[in-house]
């Protein structure tokens, strides 16, 4: 069947068979191999991506589902410049990754908490990314992380020029979602 | 040896690019946060397949046939895999690690549930999947092995009748220690507490599962392996003994590795699968297992039945150890250590103690299960040495009436006695344990936590304090001693420095997120005096690597960080000659000033190592006996290992009325000697205390009476989320490695080690009203509920 969504800000279209989840779609068919599929019961949050501004388990949504829908997904994460996100600088700045095979879905999912919750406390950073597995930081700087994020929401600094934010065959807008806006409260898990 | 305090590390958070060591930010984060790290699965190639394996619903049966025909006539199948097709390539058994052999694909019978049956190679992954399904394959029961305490029974079925002549189920003995001078000591003890002790069977289930990709090119007879693996030369050497390919047309690149946890040391018959499935087909292949496959069939850790007991003065002087082991192997001897080391390092279970003796007598046997047990930062067993030894410490305190605290204080090897050599000869380099046990007293308030409990106790809440003060011994390690299947385990380094005075350094090792193309910058950087920033560390690449035998065993700073320190000090022995050159000096007369040479008592005339570097590269005479370039390569043949320590505090809460334990506090000081980037220790421990959290409270992997796995999938294999986890507290100590040339000690797995204890021991603790006296992990809300009740059960 017919494909068609907007992946950071472009339009993509694929046949695929009607089976085909979301994170097999963003990673074999698009080659968005920055969103990771860590589990098979979805426990694990490697794979998490933002469906219409809410983040989603991408292992857990077709792709035909997804159709006709704005997807994002980390590789649009920076901003539209070319600076990173506050969110990518606090897990730089704060080493709230080591492995870095969660880091995607985490950023998804906390980029979203702060975009409805701009100074979440410590409680709620640990609630939101409680669908979430990390197995390298123990979580406390990844908290550290998202209120570095929170602290300096202008903290970027300019990202390498040659940053992609779409699909490689299909970059001609750069990522259109909006940051600022505000998500449903309940959806970052 | 002196104990050095340094500043915590917030004071140095400005440090942000160092020369050397300190707090520099990663050197891996940039590509890892725009999701443009490149992991075995991103790896996509022109005409790739994908490869599925069939896997076993038996514990143990007789495979009496296997019909392939449907899944072959399946759209989008390229090649079905049997037992009895690799056997007539003599692929269908591999070595596994331990001299023992392992299935790739059953032939006779399997031996585990999970275990690879048939394997299919299809055009893309959902079609592998499809034809796995249309596979029929027949089999015939047979009663499996289960509880490793009845392996050895007279009518226990024989799970290896494909070895020659074995009629039972025993897998190895071994034993350390003096076995009658402990016997001795233990006749005129005041006091002995025995305990049994269960270390149960978990998983690392690091977030990336494991998979390659292999390409064997038929016209230039060359194999390229991606793969998931820690250890990417020794692989590279025994593909080439089990496939009979010669070494150098093998290639093995570990790319960006998904956490490694120990999961990755071993080889599995997915790799061999792949292989061969792409010299059959020709084509790119390649194989990325699912979760549930990597929890039920890949190397799991832990499983020690023990029996531990402790001799004591009633003053409480500790004087000797023995235990009794039962170790559960599974169905295939697959343990990833030292060949002359079948049961580890497990000798370290006399701890941090000065001991009159010790002994310890072990059994290993086969049971229907996967193989595996060195694996989730052990150390080579020593997670279960500590364990041990820690649980019988409280256990003595509690049995004394003494504080666990003081008991341990008490009985350290003092800092006079190293280099120590314990009664089960281990040769301990350093360490100042009551200082590390002190400072963690002082961040946890100790005094004051026991006064808060005896108040809490008064109104009936269960409140526990648990300490665990341990002793590592990590960075195998010396080549007369160790080696993995005849591989000496030393370490090689590289060296380049570029006319521009900017490096390159290849190690043999290989990072799994422990940071390594970061600090090894940075050991470079302090040796040579250039930027970190302007020094790559390439690991990974068999073709473009020295060789060595990889990351495991928090071995990286031990050995392949002291080749890193040696290579860049031979490159300044010949920059020094270079130098003496240039200033028209005599080399004695130069002082090396951290990247420049400069003339003794004239500051003013030197060199810097880039002035150095570009002459060393340019036109014109080089002094007697340099050939040009500043480049330097080094094997380094450690002449011991290193023995980094902690002590660890926990305070949890028991629910009285749910049984459910909560971790209020924890904690760790650890001394790993010199810091190179405190940082990322930090990250290492906070990393490998939710490890121990996760083993202590919820992990396990358990099987019902028929052999079915119950913890096959992260639905029942519970990990630790950011809602159960503290929000840990960590120290330090420095007392540095005196053999090591930068003082440094290992520290990865030290948290896992160093972590179940002191948690185990706080429950115990908080239980101890109760007359709870034992407890074996993992602490669920119904195991300490039954425990509770006076009905705790070890878990199977």
């Amino acid at each position: 069947m017919q494909v068609t969504m907007t992946v950071n800000g472009a339009e993509v279209s694929r046949e695929v068979e009607p089976r085909l989840l979301l994170v097999h779609f963003l990673r074999d068919e698009l080659g968005l191999t920055g969103t990771h599929w860590g589990c098979d019961t979805s426990n694990c949050g490697a794979c998490v991506v933002w469906m219409d501004d809410e983040p989603v388990k991408s292992c857990t949504v077709l792709a035909a589902m997804a159709s006709g829908h704005e997807v994002r997904t980390v590789e649009g994460l920076a901003h539209e410049d070319g600076t990173l996100d506050a969110i990518q600088q606090g897990f730089m700045q704060c080493h709230g990754l080591q492995c870095g095979f969660c880091t995607p879905g985490m950023m998804m999912t906390t980029r979203a908490l702060l975009d409805r919750n701009p100074h979440p406390n410590q409680a709620e950073i640990r609630e939101a990314i409680s669908g979430q597995i990390c197995r390298c930081t123990g979580y406390a700087t990844i908290v550290r992380s998202v209120q570095w994020a929170a602290d300096h929401p202008d903290g970027a600094v300019p990202a390498a020029a040659d940053e992609p934010a779409a699909p490689a065959e299909s970059v001609t807008e750069p990522a259109a979602a909006d940051a600022t806006q505000p998500i449903p409260a309940g959806s970052a898990s | 040896m002196t104990t050095v305090h340094e500043p915590p590390a917030a004071h140095v958070d400005n440090d942000q690019h160092p020369v050397g060591y300190g707090r520099m930010l990663r050197k891996e984060d940039p590509r890892f946060v725009r999701g443009r790290g490149r992991y075995t699965d991103d790896v996509q190639l022109p005409g790739m397949l994908h490869l599925a394996i069939l896997r076993s619903p038996m514990a143990h049966a007789r495979i009496v046939s296997i019909d392939t025909s449907a899944a072959e006539a399946h759209p989008g199948v390229k090649a079905v895999i049997t037992g009895e097709a690799l056997a007539a390539q003599g692929l269908a058994w591999m070595p596994t690690l331990s001299n023992d052999v392992q299935a790739v694909l059953a032939t006779d019978k399997v031996r585990f549930q999970g275990q690879e049956v048939a394997c299919v190679v299809a055009q893309d992954r959902y079609a592998a999947r499809d034809a796995l399904e249309l596979i029929d394959v027949e089999y015939e029961m047979l009663p499996p092995v289960i509880d490793a305490r009845h392996a050895l029974d007279p009518d226990a079925p024989v799970i290896r009748d494909d070895l020659e002549g074995k009629t039972d189920n025993h897998c190895f003995d071994w034993e350390t220690g003096d076995a009658a001078a402990t016997e001795a000591v233990f006749a005129s003890a005041d006091v002995v507490v025995s305990e049994d002790v269960v270390y149960p069977r978990v998983h690392p289930a690091p977030m990336e599962t494991c998979g390659c990709v292999a390409d064997y090119d038929s016209v230039e007879g060359r194999l390229t392996l991606w793969s998931t693996t820690q250890a990417p030369h020794a692989h590279r050497t025994l593909y080439a003994i089990v496939a009979g390919l010669p070494e150098h047309k093998i290639r093995v690149i570990s790319p960006d590795i998904g956490g490694g946890f120990g999961n990755k040391v071993p080889i599995y018959p997915g790799y061999v699968c792949a292989i061969v499935g792409s010299l059959l087909t020709g084509k790119p292949v390649k194989w990325m297992e699912d979760r549930s496959e990597n929890l039920t069939s890949t190397g799991f850790a832990r499983d020690y039945i023990m029996r531990g007991e402790i001799a004591a003065t009633r003053d409480g002087k500790i004087l000797a150890i023995r235990t009794n082991v039962l170790a559960d192997h599974g169905a295939f001897n697959g343990t990833a250590a030292p060949v002359k080391f079948p049961a580890g390092f497990f000798g370290v279970f006399t701890g941090s103690y000065d001991l009159q003796a010790a002994y310890c007598k072990m059994t290993a046997v086969y049971t229907n299960k996967a193989p595996g047990g060195v694996a989730y930062a052990c150390s080579f067993r020593i997670t279960e040495a500590v364990y041990l030894v820690e649980r019988l410490a409280s256990r003595l305190a509690d049995e004394l009436q003494q504080d666990p605290a003081t008991l341990r204080l008490d009985n350290f090897v003092r800092p006079d006695q190293f280099p120590y050599a314990t009664p089960t000869g281990w040769v301990y380099d350093s360490g100042d344990y009551a200082a590390t046990l002190r400072e963690a007293m002082r961040i946890a308030g100790y005094d004051e936590l026991r006064t808060e409990q005896a108040q809490r106790r008064e109104h009936g809440e269960l409140m526990g304090i648990g300490v665990s003060t341990f002793t590592e011994a990590v960075g195998a390690g010396p080549r007369k001693h160790m080696d993995i299947l005849g591989l000496g385990m030393a370490d090689g380094c590289d060296l380049r420095v570029h006319p521009t005075g900017k490096a390159v350094v290849r190690l043999s090792v290989q990072s799994q997120g422990q940071g390594h193309e970061t600090t090894f910058a940075q050991i470079v950087g302090e040796e040579l005096g250039i930027s970190p920033d302007d020094i790559d560390v390439v690991h990974g690449d068999t073709d473009n690597t020295p060789f060595g035998l990889g990351t495991y065993g928090s071995r990286s700073t031990p050995v392949s960080g002291a080749a890193a320190a040696l290579v860049a000090r031979k490159v300044r022995d010949k920059a020094r000659i270079i130098a003496s050159a240039m200033l028209e000096v005599a080399p004695d007369d130069l002082e090396w000033v951290k990247g420049s040479f400069q003339v003794a008592g004239d500051p003013g005339k030197a060199v810097t190592i880039q002035q150095i570097a570009m002459r060393a590269h340019g036109a014109g005479d080089l002094p007697e006996g340099i050939e040009g370039s500043l480049d330097a390569q080094i094997t380094y043949n450690p002449p011991n290992l290193t023995y980094p320590n902690g002590a660890y505090i926990c305070v949890v809460d028991v629910d009285p009325g749910t049984a459910q334990v909560k971790v209020r506090r924890f904690v760790a000081v650890d001394d790993c000697g010199t810091r190179i980037n405190p940082m990322i220790i930090e990250g290492q421990v906070h990393g490998g205390l939710t490890d121990g959290l996760g083993m202590a409270l919820m992990e396990i992997i358990a099987f019902d009476p028929d052999g079915n796995c119950l913890g096959g999938s992260l639905m029942d294999y519970l990990i630790p989320t950011a809602l159960e986890t503290p929000d840990w507290e960590t120290g330090f100590t420095v007392t540095p490695s005196p053999h090591h040339p930068i003082g440094a000690k290992g520290v990865g797995e030290s948290a896992t080690v160093g972590s179940p204890p002191a948690i185990v021991n706080a429950v115990i603790d908080a239980l101890k009203p109760l007359g709870v006296t034992a407890l074996d992990m993992p602490l669920t809300p119904s195991r300490v509920w039954e425990a509770m009740q006076g009905h705790a059960t070890p878990p199977i």
